[in-house]
């Protein structure tokens, strides 16, 4: 997603003590061994010494071992796996741990918790910290005792020497162990010696979250603090011709109206313009907001009908567009060919719709600063646009990460922290800005419509000769830079170039396509199209060759490879890490596919107006098999029995937490294939809140989501976002086994089907 | 406007407009976030608290509404956050992001309330005001018959 970069060759030279414990260069920690820096960590302070090896950990002379989490929590369990990682390298005692969540800081590296990297992209960074530690600590032990290092073993929270019988807990070696240089090697474990890695721990929130005590960005309360909620344009670029707040300000509770700053082109995380209502309370700004009389100006975008727009796309996809990646001869096989299969799909824009709407609370400090509480994927990103909102120094803004009640991309955008702070300078006060649902589905960054055109030919066996896929979708870039006008090179790479069909003759077009609304991420981004349209199509083709869809998937995946798309001219940057270390192997994928088809009992015989779906995608470094069992009633309504889903994420830390992360993309996935849409008239989103954007509730949840992680030692892939693309595929290609119905367009709900 | 209620066993005087929802009242003025809020039009359950034992969507309960009652919070549910659904929920594992939590927990203990042994159809139904976007659903359910000391297994399979 937006942190994809190509790895240096200095960093890939870092990561290549992969694997199984062998020695490896320690990372250049921005820390050091001395006590913090009381502005880099919120635990710190209390005067005792402190042994701070990097800026994760931070272990007390009491024993206590505080962890210091630098991604956001938003459903994945980072809080609890990221620590797994750390006091597993240290061979630290998991009841000694204390999490303390960073604040934004470019000394924890990145911080942008999006794209499922947290794992996959710093596995080595965190085995590091833990492993670092944990050799200052031992060598601190040996200069204590006079005796060589390698007389001494770290285990659960001390460091022992066999030969004489010394222990002495990490407690008591803090002094000794700050005085120690940070180590050039450290040696990571061998997997065998895993204690907390690959093991299910308890959610460190379990507690909080199931006693109402968690702390997420709506929650935060300062003293002296007001409550805004703001009317934003219509339609992205709108602005105000005038104002009329007397109304407003005549109601109980409200203390201020305030002109928020007019959007920007391209968007970025700006705000979006508007008048701010700020109250004693948030219900009094709700109701103030809703007395304000303001004339719009509607803008440049009030041109978008997204119905029209449709067809601009779908158009765009019939014709010759831009080659992407290029095999043989496609138009010789279609030419040729003693069959051609076509068809379109169509996938609408989505709002991302967390539990917890944005929310943000801000201050402006004497001395200018500014410190941010919110729900935010990416502190330093609000360091970012706060700062240049507020034009002051980056470093002068403190970001503190509060839960996220959700995230799902929506929350890597910083625009409503932004917001709080403009208020929180203009009134001279602090403020929380709390977004309505009404507010987040119609005025956020939606993902993106995207309209798919795939043709296929096939010879006499029914074997696919060549494959012509466009794709058409407005950019994210459009976000950045408003000349944008079409798909970029990292929306491509998301399951589009990586296809991994053994097809002699294939090519990959897109074409143009213009934003009118604010595009952002939401969860696997552009995989989800790309996947329903392959998954679908390779569906479509084993249906025309009269052949098992498993089969005939396995067959179009072909033999065992390593598929690099340069050999076809296409650029790929493999989420930003390399295809040595996570290679597109297809004998993976057709791993994930006999498992799934294995657990779901594939070719059994189903009673009348039941039908079995499959779909297998590889994202962000896993791969992903999906099976759907689905029931179609007399009048037509479809219901999802169950489900069976395989991941291979090469290693996991948690195997509970990828199991949950796979039920819910499971759900989510669901959520997008039988109602997710939002359509835009006048360039405003049609929709408003989950009567009109309806998501999937309990009694439409399956009666089981059975999921499988293969066991491998290989490097881990990401977790959160991988499960949600073949889910839609695998539900379509079930409705076509039930009733010979092939649905092209999501939502199903659009076709009356639930 | 002063309205007097009772909240998690404690008088409260609260000066509020009558009209105000519950939840803002419980969130804002008495300082209790544990109640969240969602979307304000009693569509997703993340405010869902009690009000004499009955579950309600806060958001959209006006203050006046329950004067005099007795409203319980998740913050109420129990003395230590060891109430069996709140054993179970962590027994299970079932959070993913948690914020709608507290409003799942608090209809799943109005439904064992009044239907100690919920058949799965009786917790689908009892549950499907209480939207959980991270999609906990399957878990939700067999905390529930794990809490009502059912085996959630047998009717899963």
């Amino acid at each position: 997603m937006s942190g994809i970069k190509q790895l240096s060759r200095r960093e890939f030279l870092k990561r290549t003590g992969q694997g199984t414990g062998g020695l490896v260069l320690a990372l250049s920690f921005a820390g050091c061994a001395r006590s913090p820096d009381a502005t880099s960590a919120e635990g710190a302070g209390d005067g005792l010494p402190e042994f701070v090896p990097n800026v994760y950990v931070n272990l007390k002379t009491d024993g206590s071992l505080e962890i210091h989490c630098h991604r956001s929590e938003m459903g994945q369990g980072i809080r609890t796996c990221l620590p797994q990682i750390i006091a597993d390298e240290m061979d630290a005692d998991w009841d000694r741990l204390v999490l303390v969540q960073a604040p934004g800081g470019e000394q924890y590296g990145d911080q942008n918790t999006d794209g499922s990297t947290s794992i996959r992209q710093q596995f080595d960074l965190l085995r590091n910290a833990g492993a670092s530690a944990r050799e200052m600590l031992l060598l601190a032990a040996a200069e204590l005792w006079q005796v060589e290092r390698g007389e001494l073993t770290a285990r659960n929270h001390a460091v022992h020497h066999e030969a004489s019988g010394k222990t002495a807990g990490f407690g008591e070696l803090v002094e000794a162990a700050a005085g120690q240089p940070l180590p050039e090697e450290v040696a990571f474990k061998s997997p065998e010696d895993y204690r907390y890695i690959g093991q299910s721990m308890d959610l460190i929130d379990g507690f909080d979250m199931t006693t109402g005590r968690a702390d997420y960005g709506i929650d935060t309360v300062l003293p002296d603090m007001l409550y805004a909620s703001i009317e934003r344009p219509p339609a992205y670029r709108g602005s105000i011709v005038s104002v009329d707040d007397s109304a407003a300000r005549s109601v109980a509770g409200v203390i201020d109206v305030v002109r928020m700053p007019e959007s920007t082109s391209p968007p970025v995380f700006n705000p979006l313009g508007g008048v701010a209502v700020l109250a004693s309370n948030t219900w009094a700004a709700q109701q103030g907001r809703k007395a304000l009389k303001i004339e719009w100006d509607a803008g440049v975008n009030a041109v978008y009908d997204s119905e029209t727009y449709k067809q601009e796309i779908i158009d765009t996809s019939h014709a010759e567009g831009s080659p992407i990646l290029n095999r043989g001869d496609v138009a010789a096989a279609l030419g040729e060919a003693d069959r051609v299969v076509e068809a379109d799909y169509y996938a609408p824009h989505l709002s991302q719709a967390p539990m917890e709407p944005p929310a943000a609370t801000a201050r402006i400090n004497d001395d200018g600063s500014c410190d941010v509480w919110s729900c935010t994927q990416n502190p330093q990103s609000v360091q970012q646009t706060v700062a240049g909102l507020l034009g002051i120094d980056k470093t002068a803004v403190n970001a503190h990460v509060t839960l996220l009640g959700g995230g799902f991309g929506r929350k890597s955008k910083a625009d409503f922290s932004a917001e709080a702070a403009w208020l929180a300078r203009e009134t001279g006060r602090p403020v929380k800005v709390t977004w309505t649902r009404e507010d987040d589905i119609q005025q956020g960054y939606l993902h993106s419509v995207s309209a798919q055109y795939l043709q296929a030919s096939l010879d006499t066996d029914g074997k696919a000769t060549g494959w012509l896929h466009r794709t058409v979708f407005p950019s994210i870039g459009s976000t950045f830079n408003a000349e944008t006008a079409g798909p970029g090179g990292f929306e491509l790479d998301l399951g589009f170039v990586d296809n991994p069909f053994d097809i002699p003759n294939m090519r990959l077009e897109t074409g143009e396509a213009k934003a009118h609304v604010r595009i952002g991420w939401l969860r696997s981004v552009c995989n989800i199209y790309h996947a329903f349209a392959v998954s679908s199509f390779a569906d479509e083709l084993a249906h025309a060759a009269g052949a098992d869809p498993k089969d005939y998937l396995l067959d179009l995946i072909g033999p065992a490879r390593l598929i690099d798309p340069a050999d076809d001219g296409a650029n790929y940057g493999n989420y930003g890490q390399s295809l040595e270390q996570h290679p597109i192997d297809t004998a993976r994928l057709s791993a994930v596919i006999e498992k799934t088809a294995e657990m779901a009992n594939w070719g059994r015989d189903l009673p009348e107006g039941r039908g079995l779906g499959i779909a297998a995608h590889r994202s962000f470094l896993s791969n992903v098999g999906a099976a759907a069992e689905v029931s179609v009633t007399d009048d037509g309504k479809l219901r999802v029995e169950e489900m069976w889903l395989v991941i291979d994420a090469g290693r996991v830390i948690n195997p509970d937490r990828v199991v949950a992360q796979m039920e819910g993309a499971g759900i989510f996935g669901m959520s997008i294939a039988l109602h997710g849409e939002i359509t835009a008239k006048a360039g405003g989103v049609v929709q408003s809140n989950f009567d009109t954007y309806p998501v999937v509730r309990i009694g439409e949840a399956p009666t089981a989501i059975n999921v499988h992680i293969m066991d491998l030692d290989a490097p881990p892939g990401g977790v959160g976002e991988p499960g949600v693309p073949p889910i839609a595929p695998a539900i379509t290609n079930a409705y076509f086994a039930a009733t010979g119905k092939r649905v092209r367009e999501l939502p199903l709900r659009k076709a009356g089907l639930v | 406007m002063a309205t007097e209620l009772t909240i998690n066993g404690n008088a409260h005087t609260l000066d509020v407009e009558p009209d105000m929802p519950l939840l803002w009242a419980i969130r804002d003025i008495a300082g209790l976030t544990g109640t969240k809020f969602g979307c304000g039009k009693a569509l997703c359950g993340a405010c869902t608290v009690h009000v004499d034992g009955q579950p309600v969507r806060s958001c959209s309960y006006p203050v006046s509404a329950a004067a005099g009652r007795s409203i319980t919070t998740i913050e109420g549910l129990s003395e230590d956050g060891d109430h069996p659904l709140q054993l179970a929920w962590r027994a299970l594992n079932v959070p993913q992001c948690g914020y709608c939590q507290s409003g799942q927990i608090m209809s799943a203990a109005a439904l064992l309330e009044r239907n100690p042994k919920p058949s799965r159809e009786d917790i689908d139904a009892a549950m499907s005001g209480n939207i959980c976007r991270c999609g906990t659903y399957t878990r939700i359910r067999a905390a529930i018959q794990q809490a009502a000391g059912e085996d959630s297994t047998e009717q899963a399979s």
